[in-house]
């Protein structure tokens, strides 16, 4: 049951074609090389805008909200102002999470970029 | 002010003696030229961060965010959540493709993703404008400081750090000082955090007594004031006061009573205040009552809503076209690094500046005299004094009088790093024997200029300048970046239109404000806070001329964009272009 059987096939007669890799379609500057890094440029600006856009408009909505609805800003958090919450001390743990959730995603995006161009 | 200058005066030495040591220890580690400017890039991300922080923080952060939000109150804290957000732009826009271009400056970057050197040239004089800017204030706080803490007169503090920052540069370069600017880190951290505990416990003891009550402050006891410097003050109500010294250019020594209105009070003069009298403000700042203090969009002029959103965008957006930052990312080994390095640097810079503003919030309770003096920059080094008697107190305005100084110290050593490098290769060419001497001789002129400023100049709130000088980067060198690093059609033209146009527009704003002082109304506040206009022209005509000049786009664009994007672990032609090159020509 357990015995082991070796899968042969007949020899090819003709030696297998290699492909190019994408690295040197890249090198050389070809169509297909430009798709890849096309692909790669817009993929990496649309994460960077994306987490600078998500977390501009999150901390630019504080003066609007501010201005829009006067009656938040003496609201009390334990005894501080809530501006004082916000801008003091919760901001920050915001920005590094942002940080790090883009590092994470730009390096994904730079290993599967790795990956696909030196597949032949 | 404290009880004796001794301890301050040997915690500046302190500092400055440990300063120029680790420069020298780092000094046997430099062998080429290479070496000399970036430490051969082989410093661990865990150092760069710390040094990067280090680097950043300087007399603004450490000094002038306490300063204006004891003045101004909860608008001043977009300083310091603006000077930490810079980082997450720099973070996700350039980081990575920065350190992948292998440019040591800003010019360098210009010249080798746009192919042209007039575009080399126009960001030399721009990079060299910024930091100029920015030492000014930092020398200009070095005086403040040693004053403040020794009684010093006012020449001796950027005299100090000038030479410091000469000897520790001259020698060791860009190593040295990433072990130096480490170590600044955390002694500003250290320096901050230690007093500023023993201040809250002092407050908490004290039954947490309100910090800003609703009205205009007042003194809360007899209080005796002691002028530095000349100094107008705006006296509100009418008010006897005890005085010995020159008011209104008459000696006096006797009760006198000032009228409402402009009073001048010399140096020197000793001014006693009756409790509950309402403190005169001096007359560069503007009073504002607890209640306004206390809550947002209530300072910045005429315009708040428009002041605040022009202060955030050049805050966000100037980090990354600061020029002693760029250097930094270099000593990364790789982009991979750089980007880890940012968010180690997001968060140091995140500890750091939870600490500031609560300075400025206790000094409003505590020194609120200041307000008088007009020298609310001093709040960081006269607090801990104040709440804190004997030796102890002594030992903790010590600790911030190092920190001070290390602050200096450190933001200056990287501009004069990035300023000089930037003279010696592109201003001063070839006139210089070699790379080495050129250096010497441009970090000297890179001192020279912002010393003999801060000595004859106007006095602006530190944070205030420092915050003009990312203005101008924001209009300038972060279109050229993202554009650069992004746009393939960019073109020389294109780039030096748009730094000649925002760029420029942006320095004349800041100018205009620094020779003239702040102005009312719309055009104050445009001129004021620059960024909101000037960044967006920058990017407009940066497009727009570069898209009628398309036929000077780069012509090895391609490779460039693959230089920049592609990790370092893939075997792919990355040009051949390289920075260190112009060393090696003939």
């Amino acid at each position: 049951m357990n015995e082991r059987v070796t899968v042969t096939g007949p020899r090819r007669r003709r030696p297998r074609v290699r492909r190019q890799a994408v690295t040197a379609e890249i090198d050389a500057q070809t169509r297909l090389g430009e798709i890849y890094m096309r692909a790669l440029l817009r993929a990496q600006l649309r994460l960077g805008l994306t987490v600078a856009g998500v977390v501009f408009v999150m901390v630019a909505m504080v003066p609007l909200v501010f201005a829009i609805a006067p009656g938040l800003k003496s609201v009390d958090l334990m005894g501080i102002p809530l501006p004082w919450v916000l801008l003091g001390g919760a901001v920050y743990p915001v920005l590094i999470v942002a940080a790090w959730f883009y590092l994470r995603h730009a390096e994904r995006i730079e290993r599967d970029f790795a990956e696909m161009v030196n597949r032949r | 002010m404290t009880g004796s200058p001794t301890a301050g005066i040997a915690a500046v030495v302190f500092t400055a003696v440990v300063t120029v040591l680790i420069g020298m220890y780092g000094v046997r580690a430099v062998r080429t030229t290479s070496d000399f400017y970036v430490a051969s890039r082989s410093v661990t991300p865990w150092w760069n961060a710390s040094a990067i922080g280090g680097e950043y923080l300087s007399a603004a952060s450490f000094l002038g965010i306490a300063g204006l939000v004891l003045a101004y109150g909860t608008d001043m804290l977009w300083f310091p959540v603006g000077y930490t957000a810079g980082y997450l732009m720099l973070l996700v826009l350039v980081a990575a493709p920065l350190r992948r271009s292998g440019a040591y400056t800003l010019p360098d970057f210009a010249e080798a993703r746009l192919e042209s050197t007039a575009v080399r040239l126009t960001s030399s004089v721009l990079v060299v404008a910024i930091g100029w800017l920015y030492l000014l204030p930092q020398f200009q706080a070095a005086g403040l400081t040693l004053r403040t803490v020794t009684g010093a007169p006012a020449w001796v503090g950027p005299a100090a750090v000038a030479v410091v920052v000469l000897v520790s540069v001259l020698g060791g370069g860009m190593r040295s000082i990433t072990f130096v600017q480490a170590f600044q880190y955390w002694l500003k951290l250290t320096a901050l955090a230690v007093p500023v505990i023993f201040a809250l416990l002092v407050w908490q003891s004290e039954g947490r007594p309100e910090l800003a009550p609703p009205d205009e402050p007042t003194f809360a006891e007899r209080t005796t004031v002691e002028i530095g410097t000349d100094v107008t003050i705006e006296v509100p109500d009418p008010v006897t006061v005890r005085a010995d010294g020159t008011v209104d250019g008459e000696p006096i020594d006797r009760d006198l009573t000032l009228t409402a209105g402009e009073h001048h009070v010399e140096a020197g003069s000793v001014l006693t205040f009756p409790a509950d009298a309402r403190i005169p403000h001096a007359a560069h700042l503007t009073p504002m009552s607890g209640e306004h203090w206390a809550l947002p969009l209530r300072s910045g002029g005429d315009h708040p809503l428009y002041s605040t959103y022009s202060l955030i965008l050049a805050l966000f957006f100037g980090t990354m076209g600061l020029p002693h930052v760029l250097v930094r990312f270099y000593t990364n080994p790789d982009g991979r690094a750089a980007r880890r390095t940012t968010l180690a640097v997001l968060s140091l810079l995140s500890i750091f500046y939870l600490l500031p503003p609560l300075y400025g919030a206790l000094g409003r309770l505590y020194t609120p005299e200041l307000l008088l003096t007009g020298r609310t920059d001093a709040v960081v080094l006269i607090l801990p004094g104040r709440l804190v008697d004997g030796v102890a107190g002594e030992a903790l305005t010590a600790l911030v009088a190092a920190g001070a100084f290390a602050a200096f110290l450190s933001t200056s050593s990287g501009l004069t790093v990035s300023v000089a490098g930037v003279l010696s290769q592109d201003l001063l060419g070839r006139r210089a024997r070699n790379p080495v001497a050129g250096f010497r001789l441009g970090a000297i002129l890179a001192l020279m200029i912002p010393v003999a400023l801060a000595l004859s100049g106007p006095t602006l709130a530190i944070a205030d300048v420092v915050g003009l000088a990312f203005a101008v980067a924001a209009s300038s060198f972060c279109p050229l970046l993202v554009l650069g690093i992004w746009w393939r059609r960019l073109t020389w033209p294109g780039a030096v239109a748009g730094l000649i146009v925002g760029g420029g527009a942006a320095t004349a704003a800041v100018a205009t404000i620094i020779v003239i002082g702040p102005q009312d109304g719309w055009l104050g506040a445009l001129l004021a806070q620059p960024a909101a206009w000037s960044m967006p022209m920058t990017f407009t005509v940066m497009i727009m001329v570069s898209l009628l000049t398309q036929r000077h786009v780069a012509p090895g664009v391609d490779r460039t964009m693959v230089r920049l994007h592609t990790p370092e672990n893939l075997d792919l032609d990355r040009g051949s272009w390289d920075p260190e090159a112009r060393w090696h020509r003939p």
